[in-house]
Formats: C-alpha cells, structure tokens, sequence
C-alpha cells in the first residue's frame, strides 16, 4: 500500500517536470527558460531522493546534494551574465 | 504504519511540487512565474524529502535529508532574488495587469540602473 | 572581542556539519574538529558576517522562536499560491513597491530579505541601503509606509532583537 503511494507521488511530480519543461522550451525570454530549469532541477532532486530510497543504497543522497549545489551556482552564474556579462 | 504516514507526507509534497511547475505554466509574466517557482517547490520539496525519510528510515538517512532541506530552504530564495534582480535589469517588462513599478519609476528618477 | 565571536560562530558551524554528513566514529569526529580548526584559523577574518548577531539568552530564544514564526509563514505562503495556481481566472494584481527597514547589521538584512522571499505573495528583487523593492503578487497600497507596515515588520521585530 505505501508503496504503491509512493509511486503515485513520483509519478506525479514527474508530470510537473514535463510541464516545467514545456515551459522552458516555449518561453518567451531567458529569464522564464532560467526559471522553468531551477523548478526542473528542484524536482530532479526529490527524484534522486527517491530513487535512493527505492534502490537502498545511502551513497545516491549524496548525488541529490551534490546536485542542489551545482545548480544553485548555475543559477547565479545566468544571472550574473544576464547582468553584466561574465 | 509509519511508512503509510511518510507516504502521504510525500504525496502532499508531490502534489505541491506539481502546482509550482502548473504555476510556471500559467502566470502571465517572469516575476509571478517566479513566486509560484520558487515557493510552490520550497514546501513542496521539504515534505517530499521528508516523508521518504520516515517511511525508508534505515536507507535515506536523516542527517542528510536534514542537510539537504536546510540548503533548499537557504538557497532557493537568494537564486530566486537574483533572477529576478537581472530580469528587471535587462528590462523584461511586467505584465498590463500591473499597478505600479515603482524601482523603473526611482531608475527613471535617478537617470541611472540601480 | 568581536573576532573572537566571530571564531567561535565559524567554528561550531562547521562542526555541526560535519557532525550531519560524516559518521559518528571517534576518529573521524577527531578529523573533523581539526579541520574545522584549521579552517576557521584561516578565514576567521574574513567571515566578518559572523560577528554581526548578539549572543545573549533572550536573542537565541527570539532565535528560536523566529525559526517557527517562519515555517508558519511558509506553509501559509504555499497554500496561498497554490490556491491561487488552481483558479481559472487568475485572480491577481501585481506591481512593485518600495518598502523601509529599521536593521542596520547586513545578515540581519539578508535575512530579512530572504524571509520577505519566502511569505506570501513578495518577493525581494532589489536592496540599495535600507530600501527594498518588492515584487508584490497583490498590492493592496502602493504608501511606502503601509506596505512596510504589512510586509516587514512581522519579521522586523525578532530579527530587531536578534541583531541588534
């Protein structure tokens, strides 16, 4: 039974990637194709979780923490170049 | 039974995840697709990474889902600041729903980007 | 005194994480408190930022409290804009205003600025000295002392306690 929620809830944020990701292939200007990347990456980390969760292994929350941490500095690094240039 | 509990913590979270990405969808310009972006997921992520710690307590362990959530919760709003911040800088402007703007009007003032 | 405050902050913070990602074997708690030594000897000077807050029992139960304070706020900002997401219409009314803040530390603004990003319907885009420019998902008045009064001084008189 829990497991089968679990799925569901997967399932479900999954879509919310994809909708993310219509938005950043349509978006009219960078600063939305920026936005739609930081929800996607937001969710791809709850995913990695989660997979780290089904497959028993400890060692892939590492890569979810990891990840937040690249993309946090991803982010800045757009915004920046959107302000000044690198 | 603490697993079924975890589980439904972690749908309620996926269901916020979802609406954030529906938000991004639906807002009409770059500043309220960022309200929804960003809070929408920041609850949205805590309950998610925190159901699955209780339901799978011996193979997600919680000092790094705790680590994890902290730095969520620290770094979402500064990367969502600084968008923001280089959005209005490049000139995208709001949508024709808008009242006012004030930080053009005070740019506009100064004769000069803040 | 100040650069001692400052070492002594620096420090516990990154015992504490390292406490949270390593084990709790003897040896690697060993490792860790000589790395986070070492660190905080090296850069102690440059963490001006640490130095900023008061240590004195009645700012860390404000701490605390504050900590509450905000996770109430972000559980209502969600459903707020979830509420919001699922209506057909899209009932919004937005607009930048400016706002004014009494804290003069700088981590005391960041936070501010941060927490303000995390309630309802604002969002910080731009801080110059003591004014910020909010993005406000319904504006209610575009006064600049009415808008304080609504949006900052929830956070405003903890965090004036907390940082002095």
């Amino acid at each position: 039974m829990a497991e089968i929620i679990y799925n569901i809830s997967a399932i479900i944020a999954l879509a919310g990637m994809i909708i993310a990701l219509y938005r950043m292939v349509k978006g009219p200007s960078i600063a939305d194709k920026a936005i739609a990347l930081d929800v996607m990456t937001i969710i791809s980390i709850s995913l990695i979780v989660y997979i780290a969760a089904i497959s028993q292994k400890i060692i892939y929350t590492d890569v979810a923490l990891v990840y937040a941490l690249i993309s946090f500095i991803g982010v800045i690094a757009i915004a920046r170049y959107l302000e000044r240039g690198l | 039974m603490l697993m079924l509990i975890g589980s439904l913590i972690t749908l309620i979270g996926s269901i916020f995840l979802f609406l954030g990405a529906l938000g991004i969808l639906r807002m009409p310009d770059v500043y309220n697709r960022m309200q929804a972006g960003t809070k929408a997921t920041t609850l949205g992520t805590i309950l998610f990474l925190a159901g699955l710690a209780l339901g799978y307590s011996h193979c997600t362990c919680w000092p790094r889902i705790l680590t994890l959530i902290l730095f969520i919760v620290f770094t979402n709003p500064i990367s969502s600041h600084a968008l923001a911040r280089a959005a209005h800088h490049i000139g995208i402007n709001l949508t024709e729903k808008s009242v006012t703007d004030k930080l053009a009007e005070d740019e506009a003032e100064n004769g000069e980007k803040l | 005194m100040k650069d001692f405050k400052r070492f002594i902050v620096l420090f516990v913070i990154l015992c504490i994480f390292w406490i949270l990602f390593a084990g709790k074997e003897f040896n690697e708690l060993i490792l860790g408190f000589v790395a986070s030594l070492i660190i905080t000897i090296l850069f102690y000077k440059k963490a001006f930022i640490f130095g900023e807050f008061n240590l004195n029992p009645k700012a860390i139960a404000y701490f605390v409290f504050y900590i509450f304070i905000l996770l109430i706020e972000i559980i209502k900002s969600n459903i707020a804009v979830a509420k919001l997401v699922i209506q057909p219409t899209l009932p919004i009314n937005p607009g930048i205003v400016k706002v004014k803040t009494k804290l003069k530390s700088r981590l005391g603004r960041i936070i501010l600025a941060n927490s303000i990003t995390l309630t309802p319907g604002t969002l910080t885009i731009e801080t110059k000295d003591d004014e910020f420019y909010i993005h406000w998902i319904d504006v209610t008045s575009e006064n600049i002392d009415e808008a304080t009064n609504s949006i900052v001084q929830n956070f405003e008189k903890y965090l004036e306690v907390i940082f002095g």
